[in-house]
């Protein structure tokens, strides 16, 4: 299924990022790439620079230094129509904003229909065929708030692998959701990552990035700590901070509380 | 005199009601009920208001408001969107329109477009455009800083979304955001329909033919010819016709969209 044999050459490559909000550095010189089709999990603690590091794979946030460079487009040049670039990166958000005043066909569709300018008949077409993918069939007609949190997640899912991107990212997508959710929604990613899915995942689940991940990076402290096989990090990690991160991860009872 | 809480709140609400009832009574015994019937109701005179009553007056009250409250979205969406404009001269000409016409009496403005426009530009202003302006003025200036409250009530999510999807901020603004800003404001916006079909009656300023009267006019030419308060009474009616529908719709779009947040269930936007 990876395309990644017949097209070698980076998915992503981003080069000394760095990111400020207002005096605060969140990024402090980021420097990573991912080959096509294959799977990378970022983990780290609250407030290490992830989902900003993730959002700047797509310039939702705008760096303050370097270059962000996806599929041979670089994004970071203010001549690129950012707006094209776009359509070929799909993201999942944390909070899942399905857009609430459309129904999940028109969520999925309205993309396609506005930015790729798919006709209608063509954008349900590919709406059903990922609503089937996603495990959805036959809930095109339901608004997002009648639906449960894993669902809308996996709507959103839905939509954005109808634009047909070449790769995407996913931000704590399983985080606002309730314990009994999360497997459906990982079980849509693990299946899309077996596909060839070129995917960046910003996640707190570590046995998700242990078994799926190809690669999995360590960030703390707007730095990427350590790097490397997804079993070598999560299973045999080299430095001690991403010990002490695991550690609390995995055995959450010896801690005060969540981070 | 010690008494419990509970007996003098009962004491309290007998007195109320007693002096309730003496007005009553007062009123009733003393007023001449025939007068004040002829005066503000008499059957005769307000028999005579009608069919016109209804397809004159209350139909031009209702196409001059429509016409105003029309005119008045249009802009006050534009000076809405420029009130949030990134460019700085667009917020201050809308900031500038907005504290304006939001401190002028309706009637000056009317005056103003109606009659001041025809004189300055020597040339003829059909009433129904006149009041279309004038009103759409008066409205645009409430309306626009509505309507970008609601635009800013619409969760940061729904934008990033539609920007990830590859949407322009212009296509996000028109696809996602004023739709859900709508919804939000509907309420708000069916309350000021209701105060411009009241507002809507200072076009008896402008002087009208017949076939332009609107209810206060018609009411009053009426209240001319009879003698009798009646035509008061039953334009007054004829208002209530219009508002109080609107008011209770105002209300029922305010249960239906309140209790439920729009948007995402996302009340922890936190990022690492």
């Amino acid at each position: 299924m990876s395309t990644a044999a017949e097209t070698p050459g980076l998915a992503v490559d981003i080069a000394g990022l760095h990111k400020s909000f207002g005096p605060v550095e969140v990024l402090r010189g980021i420097d990573m790439q991912v080959k096509r089709g294959e799977v990378v999990c970022i983990i780290g603690p609250s407030g290490s620079g992830k989902s900003t590091l993730l959002r700047c794979v797509n310039l939702l946030e705008e760096p303050t230094a370097g270059s962000v460079v996806v599929n041979e487009v670089e994004l970071t040049d203010p001549d690129v129509d950012i707006d094209a670039a776009r359509t070929k990166i799909g993201m999942v958000f944390q909070s899942f904003n399905l857009f609430s005043h459309l129904n999940v066909l028109n969520n999925i569709t309205v993309a396609q229909i506005k930015v790729l300018k798919r006709g209608k008949a063509e954008a349900e077409r590919t709406a059903l065929a990922n609503l089937e993918r996603v495990g959805l069939t036959g809930r095109g007609t339901a608004m997002p708030s009648e639906l449960s949190g894993g669902q809308q997640q996996r709507v959103a899912i839905a939509r954005a692998l109808s634009m047909n991107p070449d790769v995407m990212l996913f931000d704590e997508p399983t985080s606002a959701l309730d314990p009994e959710l999360v497997g459906d929604v990982l079980a849509v990613m693990r299946r899309l990552a077996d596909e060839g899915m070129t995917m960046l995942v910003v996640t707190h689940e570590m046995q998700f990035a242990r078994e799926v991940a190809d690669r999995v990076l360590f960030m703390d402290g707007g730095v990427i700590v350590e790097e490397g096989l997804s079993e070598e990090v999560i299973g045999d990690p080299q430095e001690e901070r991403t010990r002490a991160f695991l550690s609390r991860v995995l055995n959450p009872v010896h801690v005060n509380g969540p981070d | 005199m010690a008494m419990s809480k509970r007996k003098r709140a009962r004491v309290v609400r007998g007195v109320q009601y007693g002096i309730l009832v003496a007005v009553i009574l007062v009123v009733a015994l003393t007023a001449n009920w025939t007068k004040i019937r002829t005066t503000f109701f008499d059957l005769e005179v307000a028999g005579d208001m009608f069919p016109e009553v209804i397809t004159v007056g209350l139909f031009n009250t209702v196409v001059y408001t429509a016409l105003g409250f029309g005119f008045g979205l249009g802009l006050a969406l534009v000076l809405a969107l420029m009130r949030l404009s990134v460019v700085r001269v667009n917020r201050w000409i809308a900031g500038i329109y907005i504290e304006f016409f939001r401190g002028l009496p309706a009637l000056l403005v009317i005056l103003a477009v109606g009659t001041g426009i025809p004189l300055a530009f020597g040339t003829f202003l059909d009433k129904y455009v006149a009041l279309m302006i004038a009103l759409g003025i008066v409205a645009s200036a409430y309306m626009a800083e509505t309507l970008r409250a609601g635009i800013q009530a619409v969760p940061r999510g729904q934008v990033e979304a539609a920007r990830s999807l590859g949407m322009s901020p212009g296509r996000t603004m028109v696809t996602i955001v004023i739709p859900q800003a709508f919804k939000i404001i509907l309420p708000p916006l069916t309350n000021e329909l209701i105060l411009l079909t009241k507002d809507s009656s200072l076009a008896l300023f402008l002087g009208a033919s017949v076939s332009e009267y609107e209810l206060t006019q018609f009411g009053r030419v009426a209240l001319n010819e009879s003698r009798s308060l009646t035509p008061v009474l039953v334009a007054g009616i004829c208002y209530l016709i219009i508002t109080i529908p609107l008011s209770y719709l105002s209300r029922y779009l305010e249960r239906r969209t309140g209790g439920r947040k729009l948007g995402t269930p996302e009340s922890t936007e936190v990022k690492a």
